[in-house]
């Protein structure tokens, strides 16, 4: 709990030069949330989810919610096995970030919105 | 609170059958219905199709519909897995009897960040199981979920959550687990959510043969065979063949069967039963594969189709060397009514050399097999694994209701089939004796099942017109074969000959004997007859004296006027 409200008070300020030339300018973003019923994790995922999107990609993403209760074979479908789970549909490749989403760094890194750590500081600067 | 009287516990496991004949021996009617089995071994070892074979059993013969969640393989790839195998899983699908979940979870595409739960799982099983009403569920193998996500704590908690919901749902689970690298049962430590019954399997190899074995390591609340039991994967599916109950359920046929030695039917009062065993063991050169060879023509000559399954010979050697005693199988080949098959599950394997024993038996249907030379089966097998091999067989053959006959080579008559032979309903043992430097083969049964068999042993003389049994002289000096024997007939003969003359002999002095009393009565009548005459003649004569002298009398008188009566006075 602590975990998910500091990182937001921190990040946006510090890191948002370095990772914001990954995000190909104009492209619209496709992410769908898949969830079941409103347990208190599908309501922080969504909760989480919007954040970083209204920071990272203002106004070029669409968030579609799935209640797999409606439908539960979308999930053998779509291949969803834990939930929460955000697909981004667009842009590709497809991408799966599993959890509540609380830790926004390892959601950022999974959405390709940053880099991995490791790699951060060398590479993102060298391929700039 | 309620006004339904409680149904009372359960006192009795239920159970839900496999299907697998063999396992559902082992456990006593199959799985713990209403919760979960744990099904562990390395890769390969059968453990998706022991699972596929349990729901295609429930679906077709029990009417329990299952699902399968497979986290390894796709839809498509299981059906085209097990189609080999009969399974027409598309088919089920279309029927509604099964439903099948594939996810494929690769753990380079999945980044978590936070708290997640496996929900997606039981809403699909649950929607499942309300769609086409499933008893049965196999996930194969939830253990990928392990490796796919970093969080243990939660997998194992959320694995735990899902093994609960199935067993309240009442469905009969089989979960499959990957054996741990460290001799653990399973790598992720399965075996403490599912733990009403575990099943083991392995593939080991030993001297270039590779068996499969089964074990039902623990089955909470019942009895269960204990022992490693070997088992096959073929045409058939899952074949578990347990070597302690493998007599227990076939049919039994009261119909005799000739072995093609009319001496030996008699000795067997009457043959083989149709579908049961023989072993016929016997040191090298006895006439063991001569004895099959008559069983094999026996049956061709009845128009019945048979196998002839060889280790030691080609089927070229094994036709001519029935030749030179008479026996033609040549002529049965030709017609199609025997296949013979030169096995060698040395160079391939025992595992691969059964599937093909299946298929050949299943291909040709014969009524009669003989395994000519089993011992040949592996290199030095130890004793338990020489019975289970031979278990393993005899319940293939039994199973299809096959007369068979099986030859092995034993140098001495304990350790002939000790173990191997009580898997057999008849054990002819033959022998060879040398005595007056030669060798001679005798032939004895040890045991025959249901049958009145004969005690004696009988000489078993190889001709040119194939075996014949021949009585043996037991005499002070023990039993008496080949020339011993021979000569003991050319004695008893010659004395039988010299009693004979005797009495000869002696008939006819009796009959001198008696023609000389005929003549001395018929010379005795004679004197008699003689006799009697003269007696009559001689009474005559004196009659006639008797009137001659009256006669003289009365002349006399007359002549001296004599006065009849009183006139003394005067002379």
């Amino acid at each position: 709990m602590t975990e998910r409200s500091d990182h937001p008070a921190e990040k946006p300020g510090g890191s948002a030069d370095e990772a914001r030339p990954a995000v190909p300018a104009g492209e619209r973003w496709e992410l769908r949330l898949y969830v079941i019923g409103h347990s208190p994790a599908s309501v922080r995922a969504i909760a989480n989810l919007e954040r970083v999107c209204v920071h990272w990609l203002p106004g070029r993403y669409h968030i579609e919610v799935v209640d797999l209760l409606q439908n539960p074979r979308l999930a053998a479908e779509d291949q969803i096995v834990a939930v929460p789970t955000v697909v981004r549909k667009h842009p590709q490749p497809t991408r799966k970030i599993v959890g509540d989403l609380t830790d926004t760094e390892r959601l950022l890194i999974g959405m390709q919105l940053r880099s991995e750590p490791a790699r951060r500081t060398g590479q993102a600067d060298w391929r700039e | 609170m309620t006004s339904l009287p409680e149904a009372p516990a359960a006192p009795r496991l239920l159970k839900a059958p496999t299907g697998i004949q063999g396992l559902d021996q082992i456990t006593g009617g199959g799985l713990p219905q209403g919760r979960s089995t744990l099904v562990t071994g390395g890769t390969g070892t059968g453990k998706t199709l022991l699972g596929l074979q349990f729901l295609v059993t429930g679906a077709r013969e029990y009417g329990q519909p299952g699902v399968l969640v497979s986290f390894e393989e796709s839809a498509e790839k299981v059906a085209a897995d097990v189609a080999s195998l009969g399974f027409d899983l598309d088919a089920l699908q279309r029927d509604g009897l099964l439903v099948i979940v594939a996810f494929q979870v690769e753990a380079a595409e999945i980044v978590e960040t936070g708290e997640f739960d496996f929900g997606p799982l039981s809403l699909l099983l649950d929607d499942a199981i309300k769609r086409i009403g499933a008893k049965r569920v196999v996930l194969d193998s939830v253990e990928v979920l392990f490796g796919a996500f970093k969080a243990r704590a939660i997998v194992r908690a959320e694995l735990g959550t899902l093994f609960g919901w199935l067993a309240g749902r009442g469905v009969t689970a089989i979960v499959t687990g990957e054996r741990g690298a460290d001799g653990t049962m399973t790598r992720h430590g399965m075996e403490e959510y599912v733990s009403d019954c575990v099943i083991a399997l392995d593939h080991r190899v030993h001297d270039g043969v590779a068996t499969r074995w089964l074990q039902v390591v623990k089955y909470r609340g019942s009895t269960h065979e204990t022992n490693e039991y070997p088992f096959l994967i073929s045409v058939h599916g899952f074949e578990v063949l347990p070597v302690t109950a493998v007599s227990l359920d076939y049919s039994a046929s009261s119909e005799r069967l000739s072995t093609g030695v009319p001496r030996l039917d008699r000795m067997l009062s009457g043959g083989l039963y149709r579908g049961s065993t023989a072993l016929v063991s016997g040191t090298p050169g006895t006439g063991k594969t001569t004895l099959g060879a008559h069983l094999i023509d026996a049956a061709c000559a009845r128009g019945e189709r048979a196998v002839l399954v060889l280790f030691e010979e080609s089927p070229d050697e094994a036709l001519r060397n029935m030749r030179s005693v008479g026996l033609d199988l040549g002529r049965w080949v030709e017609t199609g009514l025997l296949r013979i098959w030169a096995a060698r599950p040395s160079a391939f394997g025992l595992e691969t050399y059964l599937t093909i024993l299946a298929r050949l038996m299943d291909e040709h249907r014969p009524a009669v097999a003989v395994l000519d030379g089993i011992n040949s089966l592996a290199e030095q097998p130890t004793r338990a694994e020489m019975v289970s091999m031979v278990a393993r067989q005899v319940h293939l053959l039994k199973a299809r209701g096959i007369t068979a006959l099986a030859t092995t080579l034993a140098l001495e008559v304990e350790s002939s089939g000790a173990g191997v032979s009580s898997l057999m309903d008849t054990w002819l043992l033959l022998r060879n004796v040398e005595s007056n430097g030669e060798r001679n083969r005798l032939l004895f049964v040890l045991k025959s099942r249901g049958t009145a068999h004969s005690n004696q042993v009988r000489e078993f003389v190889l001709t040119d017109h194939g075996v014949e049994l021949v009585d043996v002289y037991v005499g002070p000096g023990g039993v008496m074969t080949g020339s011993a024997r021979v000569m003991q007939q050319a004695r008893e003969h010659s004395e039988r000959l010299e009693h004979q003359e005797e009495l000869i002999r002696h008939k006819r002095e009796l009959r001198g004997n008696i023609a000389q009393k005929q003549a001395q009565i018929v010379m005795l009548q004679e004197e008699l007859e003689a006799q009697q005459a003269e007696l009559e003649r001689t009474a005559g004569y004196e009659e006639r004296l008797a009137a001659d002298a009256q006669a003289a009398r009365a002349a006399l008188a007359s002549q001296r006027q004599a006065d009849p009566a009183g006139s003394n006075d005067g002379a």
